[in-house]
């Protein structure tokens, strides 16, 4: 892929704003002034309210939405070119698999797109397959697994060409607690062997604390940022870490900064 | 008809086959009774053969007519219904074409849509039988030409409208994935917009095979060559020969469960991936 050196900031959001509908009546102002940089191997998750724009600010880094004002540098480029050159993967709330392919050929897509050859292809989505824990499940179609086994597809997709980002809507949002905290784990253990930088959406603030190096709490409509929260657990979390007295610290002030925010909205 | 029930739904390629035949027992006994109580009410009230002939008359009809040409007639009913089969079938095949080929042009491109789209509305909201008279005058009389472009005015327009839906009904999840990995427009189309329509589009063609035999009768009531099904209907009915139009009736509707069939099996063929629940 490109030749941007590992350095550097991964994320570089600068006093970005974004208006939905500019100059109509219903116009909608969904984030203001925010300023956010990532480094390479973070992981950031974004919480707020609902409406409070953290999808929006997802989908800016991901250049699906363009800023009204402010710029977004995504490994040192604009975002539209880190989009075209395929910097990242994203994975949303509904799985979002082609119920036409199978489970091998949906995570095998970015790579078609890329012009693999077949054979490069399966190897990859084996491999893949192996990461995620579905191996001997390529052949099924996606309606023959549970919803935690098609998020996982739909996360061995992202992760299938190796971005360098990953960038995640409320992966996990659909799915059971326990499933969801399993999840968890393997997501943890799947970037820190790939080294990928995540930004994470979440409403979920034990989630976010378990997952994240920083927590990242937006404001009610306009979205800002009101605090950044850091979360000192380490690289090493596993099932304890939930009962880690830090975690649960950690999880308050998250919590407290959201009544904060819903108290000013 | 207790013993229906004795196999019960056994492992293998055999007994699964005969399990699926099993299922049909119910409908092939509820039209045997009602075939037994028609025959019955025609005998028992006496009921006049030109009203309403009895299924054992029908069937005789059927077997003296199927490859004998007799009296009046000018054909056969195996020849009238395989004219009839061609004529359908060739309007279906060229009416589905047109259908997708339009619904893929008017969904790519805005302005294509926004022209044809008032037309096939139009098309659909005129009854179509209305323009068998004119088609003859364009195409002749005695032109199997004019009974084939009914056939292809009447199946296109659910075909368009289906598949139109099925290409623009796509998941946006499905898109911003699309675009998140820089995919081209067509690419977009021949990766999720087709095979998301793919299913759309085979629905329309349930509706619409079963369609072309009655548009092609229809318009064979109205003109074109004689040798066809419809014929054969009016003219043994203006003879008094009810037996034998009801034959003819018959066949017209195997023929359209023959196309119904196909349908149905090229679903299978064309959709690996339908859950077992949707397969009916």
């Amino acid at each position: 892929m490109g030749s941007v050196s590992g350095d550097g900031t991964a994320i570089v959001i600068d006093a970005v704003d974004k208006t939905f509908n500019v100059g109509s009546a219903s116009a909608i102002e969904a984030l203001q002034g925010i300023d956010l940089a990532i480094e390479p191997g973070e992981f950031v998750s974004l919480i707020g309210p609902s409406g409070c724009g953290k999808s929006t600010l997802l989908r800016l880094v991901a250049d699906l939405v363009t800023p009204t004002a402010g710029a977004i540098e995504v490994f040192g480029k604009p975002a539209k070119q880190a989009r075209l050159d395929r910097d990242y993967g994203m994975a949303f709330q509904s799985a979002g698999l082609f119920s036409w392919r199978k489970v091998a050929r949906n995570i095998e897509l970015p790579l078609e797109l890329m012009g693999w050859s077949k054979g490069e292809r399966e190897a990859r989505s084996d491999e893949m397959l192996e990461m995620v824990r579905l191996a001997g499940f390529g052949n099924h179609y996606p309606w023959q697994l549970s919803g935690g086994m098609q998020q996982r597809v739909a996360i061995a997709r992202a992760l299938s060409f190796r971005p360098k980002l990953l960038l995640m809507d409320e992966p996990f949002g659909a799915l059971d607690e326990m499933t969801r905290e399993h999840m968890q784990d393997e997501l943890l253990e799947l970037v820190a062997e790939l080294g990928t930088t995540v930004l994470f959406v979440t409403h979920s603030i034990s989630e976010a604390t378990f997952l994240s190096d920083r927590v990242v709490v937006l404001s009610p409509r306009p979205g800002r940022i009101h605090e950044i929260i850091d979360v000192p657990l380490g690289s090493e979390r596993d099932d304890d870490t939930r009962e880690d007295e830090t975690f649960f610290k950690c999880a308050t002030e998250v919590r407290e900064a959201l009544r904060h925010v819903g108290d000013e909205g | 008809m207790t013993a229906a029930t004795a196999n019960p739904a056994g492992t293998g390629p055999s007994g699964r086959l005969w399990h699926r035949a099993s299922l049909l027992i119910p409908a092939a006994g509820a039209g045997l009774t009602l075939f037994a109580l028609w025959e019955l009410a025609v005998r028992a009230l006496d009921i006049q053969e030109f009203l309403l002939p009895k299924p054992s008359s029908i069937a005789e009809a059927l077997v003296d007519n199927w490859t004998e040409v007799e009296g009046l007639a000018t054909v056969s009913l195996r020849e009238a219904g395989w004219n009839t089969t061609v004529i359908a079938f060739t309007g279906l095949l060229i009416g589905v074409m047109l259908g997708a080929l339009l619904a893929l042009l008017a969904t790519r491109y805005v302005r294509v849509g926004q022209t044809i789209t008032p037309f096939a509305v139009a098309a659909n909201a005129t009854p179509i039988i209305a323009l068998a008279p004119i088609f003859n005058a364009w195409f002749g009389i005695t032109s199997a030409v004019s009974n084939q472009a009914v056939v292809v005015v009447v199946v296109f327009f659910p075909v368009f409208v289906n598949t139109a839906r099925g290409l623009l009904e796509v998941e946006p999840d499905q898109l911003e994935l699309m675009r998140s990995y820089g995919a081209s427009d067509m690419s977009v189309l021949r990766q999720v917009r087709i095979p998301n329509a793919i299913p759309f589009f085979l629905t329309s063609l349930r509706l619409a095979a079963p369609l072309s035999v009655i548009a092609a009768i229809v318009a064979e009531y109205f003109g074109g060559p004689q040798d066809r099904l419809g014929p054969v209907i009016t003219q043994n009915a203006s003879f008094a020969r009810y037996d034998v139009a009801w034959a003819a009736i018959v066949v017209a509707s195997a023929v359209g469960l023959v196309l119904f069939g196909l349908a149905v099996a090229l679903e299978r063929v064309a959709m690996p991936w339908r859950r077992p629940a949707e397969v009916l």
